[in-house]
């Protein structure tokens, strides 16, 4: 509707343009035009500089993300508002599972900047991406299982990576633009860090036109984990992530000595299933709380070929099936 | 020159201010920041204010039994008034969630707003307390940067405790936090091993959960001071998750006269005197980890006085 590129006819407009800020200048081209910071109007405006030096129009990368994508067949974010309930120990299992079957290719992008567990999970710790032509490649913990983490980036494991969040989205962005997937994916798991946060909306701003399958979402049943699980499926409702399910994890431990149950972490208020219920979402599973589990993920195993006999491993296997 | 800041003038008469950092998640930063809290009321005479700067998951008021507060404002524009947990005033509490219509909502925001959120959380809170703690969000990122810049005029009082859990998966995260705070010389006071072994009910035996002494060995590699080891308590978990809960069954019997129900919950609600944060902090000594807590707290209280 507006004439922003035609200079000529900038000065008869008279209705504001949706992108111009509250507070601009009579006659202000929009942000988002070739002439934001430019125009005549734009003089003595205090945004004059900011107009003038920021980037113009769509993201350019948008379409090298979207042909990078194009080839995945299913995109399954990880999400979980709390943090250390499980999230990476879930997308490890669930990619062992998928990727038990041979015809499948799996891959797992964590996009956890500042912690990421993925490499220790995947018992990767040390390794590095390599370059070429095509791109990243990611790390291949089978022929069929790719693995892509700023755990491999990092000169030293130690050091912390106090970025804000721009930095961190660039990096987001390079994960979805640069790394080589492959000619045929079928899941991509994407692992990320707890909260609602710049991490979380780059992901689904840069993979909108892709398409993201839907996102599971991981809690632990005490009351405070729910709260901001709550808060995370609000994320998803306001960015329109199809939520697949709840994961209920660390629900419940069998005691190895006596083979007693107990609470550990106690469903104060009726856990994920009374959350599932209020708000009309799949409990997809529980998993209790097995030692071994812990164990496994610190040396990298995969906890379904170590211990079938588990009731966590039937846990995750009823989850991964249903999902 | 530094004492123009608002963060200074708002805060240059608080006497420390500790942080509780994790580069992990749940391994229990809130819930060591809420028993730091009780525990300097207790055993101390100061005031002490707790700050939840963790904007986009807040679990300070849960576990306070404060879900549902919320802020006001002070008289002739002198700001925020923190939320009061206790009757004489003694431990004030701000967090993002009491400013939420609903729990439920969640604050999708990216960097620059958080770090303004946190300034306004320092600068425009009426703090009036002796020792300052801040529970934080995992990670090495926004939140933390927005700390110390805004802290660096008080970086004369500042303390650092670390949370982590015994495993090797938390130990990594929590390795980038020790380097964090190295980085920025934010001081760190010690380390606690969070979650370390867990004693069945029915049998008593103690099984390591999430593994054990991994806290301890981090500790002694990075050359600081070992805090102590605090075990599982399920006790602790219910009922930093439950004083809300019992709150609402006291009002429903309440509502249903004092007579009727001769269950043991009822007995539970009794207990609920006056205020539930002074029964918060009666109960919270009778439970089993108190005691083991206790001198962890009293460790770091003594060692920020002193200094």
């Amino acid at each position: 509707m507006s004439t922003t590129t035609t200079t000529t006819t900038a000065t008869t407009i008279a209705n504001p343009k949706p992108d111009q800020p509250d507070n601009a200048p009579e006659h202000c081209p929009g942000t988002e035009s070739t002439d934001a910071g430019k125009a005549s109007a734009c003089e003595g405006c205090p945004n004059q500089t900011t107009c003038q030096t920021a980037p113009k129009g769509p993201d350019p990368d948008l379409p090298i993300i979207k042909a990078r994508m194009a080839n995945i067949k299913h995109k399954i974010m990880i999400l979980s508002g709390k943090g250390g309930v499980g999230k990476s120990t879930f997308t490890s299992q669930l990619s062992w599972a998928m990727s038990g079957d041979e015809s499948k290719e799996v891959g797992i992008m964590d996009v956890d900047i500042c912690g990421p567990s993925i490499p220790t999970v995947m018992g990767l710790v040390g390794e590095t991406v390599h370059h070429s032509a095509s791109g990243w490649s990611p790390v291949y913990v089978q022929d069929n299982l790719g693995v892509m983490s700023i755990g491999f980036l990092l000169p030293d494991e130690r050091n912390a990576v106090i970025w804000r969040g721009p930095k961190k989205n660039g990096l987001i962005k390079q994960f979805l633009k640069d790394v080589d997937w492959g000619e045929n994916m079928d899941y991509l798991l994407v692992d990320t860090p707890p909260g609602t946060s710049d991490e979380h909306l780059s992901c689904v701003n840069y993979l909108k036109e892709s398409g993201i399958d839907g996102a599971v979402l991981i809690t632990t049943p005490q009351e405070v984990a729910l709260q901001d699980v709550r808060k995370e499926i609000d994320f998803c409702r306001k960015t329109n992530i199809p939520i697949l399910g709840i994961v209920e994890n660390m629900s419940g431990f069998v005691c190895p000595s006596c083979k007693g149950e107990s609470e550990i972490f106690a469903a104060s208020t009726g856990g994920a299933q009374a959350l599932a219920d209020e708000l009309g979402l799949d409990l997809l599973g529980k998993v209790p709380l097995d030692p071994r589990i812990g164990q496994s993920a610190d040396y990298g195993l995969n906890f379904l070929d170590e211990y079938p006999d588990s009731p966590a491993t039937t846990a995750y296997l009823d989850i991964i099936d249903s999902g | 020159m530094e004492s123009d800041s608002p963060v200074y003038k708002r805060l240059h008469n608080v006497k420390s201010i500790i942080l509780v950092l994790s580069g992990k998640g749940g391994v229990g930063k809130s819930s060591v920041a809420t028993q730091l809290a009780l525990s300097a009321t207790t055993s101390t005479n100061s005031k002490v204010g707790l700050l939840d700067v963790d904007l986009t998951g807040p679990s300070i008021p849960r576990m306070l039994g404060l879900d549902g507060q919320s802020v006001h404002m002070g008289l002739h524009g002198q700001g925020w008034v923190p939320v009061r947990a206790d009757k004489e005033g003694k431990l004030s509490v701000m967090s993002i969630a009491f400013l939420l219509k609903s729990k439920n909502d969640a604050v999708v925001w990216r960097g620059p707003k958080k770090t303004a959120m946190i300034r306004q959380f320092l600068a425009d809170v009426k703090w009036d307390c002796d020792t300052l703690i801040i529970d934080t969000p995992p990670g090495t990122s926004d939140e933390h940067i927005a700390l110390t810049e805004h802290l660096a005029p008080l970086a004369d009082r500042i303390h650092a405790v670390i949370v982590t859990t015994p495993q090797a998966v938390a130990l990594s995260d929590v390795q980038k936090e020790i380097s964090f705070a190295r980085t920025v010389g934010i001081p760190i006071l010690g380390l606690i091993e969070n979650m370390s072994g867990y004693a069945c009910p029915h049998c008593a035996d103690c099984t390591n959960v999430f593994s054990t002494g991994g806290g301890e060995s981090l500790a002694k590699r990075e050359n600081i001071l070992f805090l102590g080891k605090v075990p599982i308590d399920p006790l602790l978990v219910k009922l930093l998750d439950d004083i809300k809960i019992l709150q609402q069954k006291k009002e429903q019997l309440l509502e249903q006269g004092e007579r009727g129900e001769q269950n043991d919950q009822k007995q539970d609600v009794q207990e609920d005197s006056e205020t539930t944060s002074t029964t918060l902090i009666q109960r919270y000594q009778s439970i089993p980890t108190y005691k083991v807590f206790e001198s962890i707290a009293r460790r770091i209280l003594d060692a920020v006085q002193q200094q």
